[in-house]
């Protein structure tokens, strides 16, 4: 069994799990819509100020949202210990991490899709031209939150108050990709739209650079 | 103990040397004057601090490779001691800030990287509270340890390429640009006694987290024994008391 | 039927193994779970693991699972040729036979959202079982949760959710079975249908180990008795000897 196949399968579990309640799906795009509309609650920005700010807002809104959804991840496998049933079967401790990586980064997305057109909409911002490039930048920004939010995830299931502490952990963690990410969005909904190579760079060099890390301690991260 | 007692003295020496050079001998500095020999303290606090969060990254590497309790130790302890150091930098820079620029803070890229960081440690530290298991602390606080170290590079990087439309209040006119010799031979002076002092306490700090070990090794080795006794039968264990 | 043959039909491939703890130690911070326990339990014995709560059962079976490493200390694996002769070498700690172990635990180790179906294919898939419709199908009819194939575990009594984590262990026909107190929980029918079960793999040749601190007519078939206290073993009786004086004492106790 190739850690690939076995990821694959826990996937399918992961998404059969979810798509059979949907509540994290739902919970997570629901947050992430209240704190973009309470953005304009207690700014009251003008159009210029939207254009300035969103992209900030945006990535704050994926940031959050994504803290709270990345943390049942691993708290769910302990009603009944099914972690440890997923650990004695005779697949790579990897596979399980990349198997909860992959359903996050896909939950994200989707979650992306459903926010990024409505927020186009409330802050009357184009996204006609650019559609590509913004995915790219989304992908590449979503994967390093779900990587470094699944391992932290791992570490947070097994600590006293884990739903305060992954944000904690996470966040600080991840304001490299904040800036980066929001530059890269910011100089998309410009008026003459481009995208930088060196973020771009920057944003795929920190998702290599935290999978690998993630790759070679799961062992550890995993082990009772 | 010697040695020890031979380092405290030295450290002593230098810090109170690197002070009294700090506050009396080097000259004047011709705008801010008095209030600038703080960043005597401020750019030797950094200085310690990156020293010490290397030597934590190295430590929790070598603990989940080796699982030796001391490595543990070592990466706490070293934790610990770089908050201390970056505390007081983030302290001393807006004190100075204050009369120099007017403001006390600014999102400068330095600065918010450097906030960052704390941060970052900190939660280390809180991770460290909210875990029990003694093993597990050691491993998951390690491995977020290297998670952390791996981050502060491009932490920084983020910052200095993309915080640059701010205004850059200038620090020192660069550190080492057209510096009077003396200043710049009290500020190495001063780097010098801030890393030494950091060295002491951090020493300090990992023989404290020993003994703390040792104490829990002793009481388990009684506790065990004591069971042992119990789990013997009463002719044997009269045989042991006696 | 093949006589170690599982009783959905499909012969089992696995070859006994044995496992051996090696001065195994493990701690919680202050707390010593297991004292430098060493135990050869050979391929194909059946041994049942007495103890009170606190001596350290689940921690051994745990370790054994390869869930848990211990603080010193190693265990390893003794194999034995189909034919019965030992191979004559133990297998290293770095020899991990995670395909050949099933273990039924305190908690049922099973996915409440997914149905009992979809729980056993999962791990039929993880495991790397072929024909995996049939195999699942046959696992549920034998435990007799057929007619509930498609119900959320969720849904099912402590009873049923036993079963099914039986079925799951036993799925991959492992050579070693490690059961933490499997017969709590089940009803007087599931009980019957375990007994048989067991019965069934002793017969061919696969190593159980069976923690248990009640009275349970799986003991009739247990071929070794180990007595565990405060972590270190207190009583054993061999891999040739018998056990039922060791069990009838433990059980007049509970």
């Amino acid at each position: 069994m190739t850690t690939v196949g076995a990821a694959g399968i826990l996937l399918g579990k992961e998404l059969r799990l979810e798509f059979r309640s949907r509540e994290l799906l739902s919970a997570t795009i629901i947050f992430a819509l209240v704190v973009v509309v309470l953005f304009s609650f207690a700014f009251d920005p003008t159009a210029a100020e939207s254009r300035r700010y969103g992209p900030g807002l945006l990535w704050i809104a994926f940031l959050f949202a994504g803290s709270l959804m990345l943390n049942p991840s691993f708290s769910r496998e302990q009603t009944n210990e099914t972690l440890d049933a997923l650990r004695m079967a005779p697949i790579s401790p990897f596979a399980i991490l990349l198997g909860k990586m992959l359903a996050n980064f896909i939950f994200m997305s989707v979650a992306e899709l459903v926010l990024v057109p409505v927020f186009a909409v409330l802050y009357n911002i184009s996204i006609v031209g650019i559609v590509w490039r913004l995915v790219l930048v989304l992908s590449l920004g979503t994967t390093g939150l779900v990587v470094t939010g699944t391992v932290f995830s791992a570490v947070s299931a097994q600590a006293r108050m884990r739903e305060l502490l992954l944000p904690l952990l996470l966040l600080p963690i991840l304001t490299p990709l904040l800036i980066a990410a929001v530059e890269s969005t910011a100089s998309l909904f410009q008026e003459q739209p481009s995208l930088d190579r060196t973020r771009v760079a920057f944003l795929a060099g920190f998702d290599i650079v935290f999978l690998t890390a993630s790759w070679l301690l799961c062992d550890y991260l995993l082990e009772d | 103990m010697k040695g020890r007692l031979a380092y405290t003295g030295i450290t002593a020496a230098l810090v109170f040397f690197a002070g009294y050079a700090a506050l009396f001998l080097a000259p004047d500095e011709a705008t801010m004057h008095a209030v600038q020999r703080i960043f005597y303290f401020h750019v030797g606090s950094w200085n310690a601090m990156f020293c010490a969060l290397f030597v934590v990254f190295c430590a929790n590497v070598a603990y989940l490779l080796t699982r030796k309790q001391k490595y543990d130790a070592l990466g706490v302890s070293g934790v610990e001691v770089a908050v201390m150091c970056c505390t007081i930098g983030l302290v001393t820079g807006p004190l100075w800030a204050k009369p120099v620029w007017g403001i006390y803070w600014t999102w400068d890229a330095r600065l918010t990287s450097t906030f960052i960081l704390w941060l970052l440690y900190i939660a280390y530290l809180l991770l460290r509270g909210l875990l029990e298991d003694p093993e597990k602390k050691a491993s998951l606080s390690a491995i977020f340890g290297i998670f952390a170290f791996l981050d502060v590079p491009m932490v920084y990087l983020s910052n200095r390429l993309w915080r640059t439309q701010h205004p850059q209040p200038v620090i020192l006119g660069g550190a080492g640009s057209g510096m009077a010799p003396m200043i710049a031979k009290v500020l190495v002076l001063c780097i010098v006694a801030m890393f030494f002092l950091m060295v002491l306490v951090f020493i300090d700090r990992y023989r404290l987290e020993q003994l703390r070990n040792e104490c829990e090794e002793l009481r388990f080795e009684i506790e065990s024994r004591s069971a042992q006794v119990q789990s013997l039968p009463p002719s044997a264990a009269q045989r042991m008391s006696s | 039927m093949p006589a170690n043959a599982n009783s959905a039909g499909f012969p089992s491939s696995a070859s006994p193994l044995g496992i051996s703890f090696q001065n195994v130690e493990k701690r919680f911070g202050a707390l010593a779970a297991l004292r430098g326990i060493s135990l050869q339990i050979e391929p194909g014995e059946f041994v049942a693991l007495l103890g009170h709560n606190g001596a350290g059962k689940t921690t051994l079976l745990r370790i054994a699972a390869l869930l848990m490493n211990p603080s010193r200390g190693s265990v390893g694996f003794i194999s034995a040729a189909k034919d019965g002769h030992r191979d004559g070498a133990a297998h290293g700690p770095e020899c991990k036979p995670k395909h050949a172990i099933g273990m039924v635990a305190h908690s049922t180790l099973l996915y409440d959202e997914l149905t009992a179906a979809e729980n056993l294919s999962l791990f039929a898939k993880l495991y790397g079982l072929g024909e995996i419709a049939d195999r699942v199908a046959g696992a549920l009819r034998d435990c007799g949760l057929e007619s509930r194939a498609g119900s959320l575990v969720r849904t099912f009594s402590r009873g049923m959710r036993q079963r099914l984590a039986i079925a799951r262990a036993l799925l991959h026909d492992p050579s070693i079975l490690l059961l933490d107190e499997p017969a709590a929980g089940l009803d007087r029918q599931g009980l019957v249908w375990f007994s048989a079960k067991l019965a069934a793999l002793k017969q061919a040749g696969c190593t159980i180990v069976m923690s248990t601190h009640a009275r349970n007519e799986s003991l009739e078939l247990a071929t070794r008795a180990v007595a565990l206290a405060t972590g270190s073993v207190k009583q054993d009786s061999g891999t040739a000897g018998d056990p039922r004086p060791l069990l009838a004492s433990l059980r007049a106790e509970a």
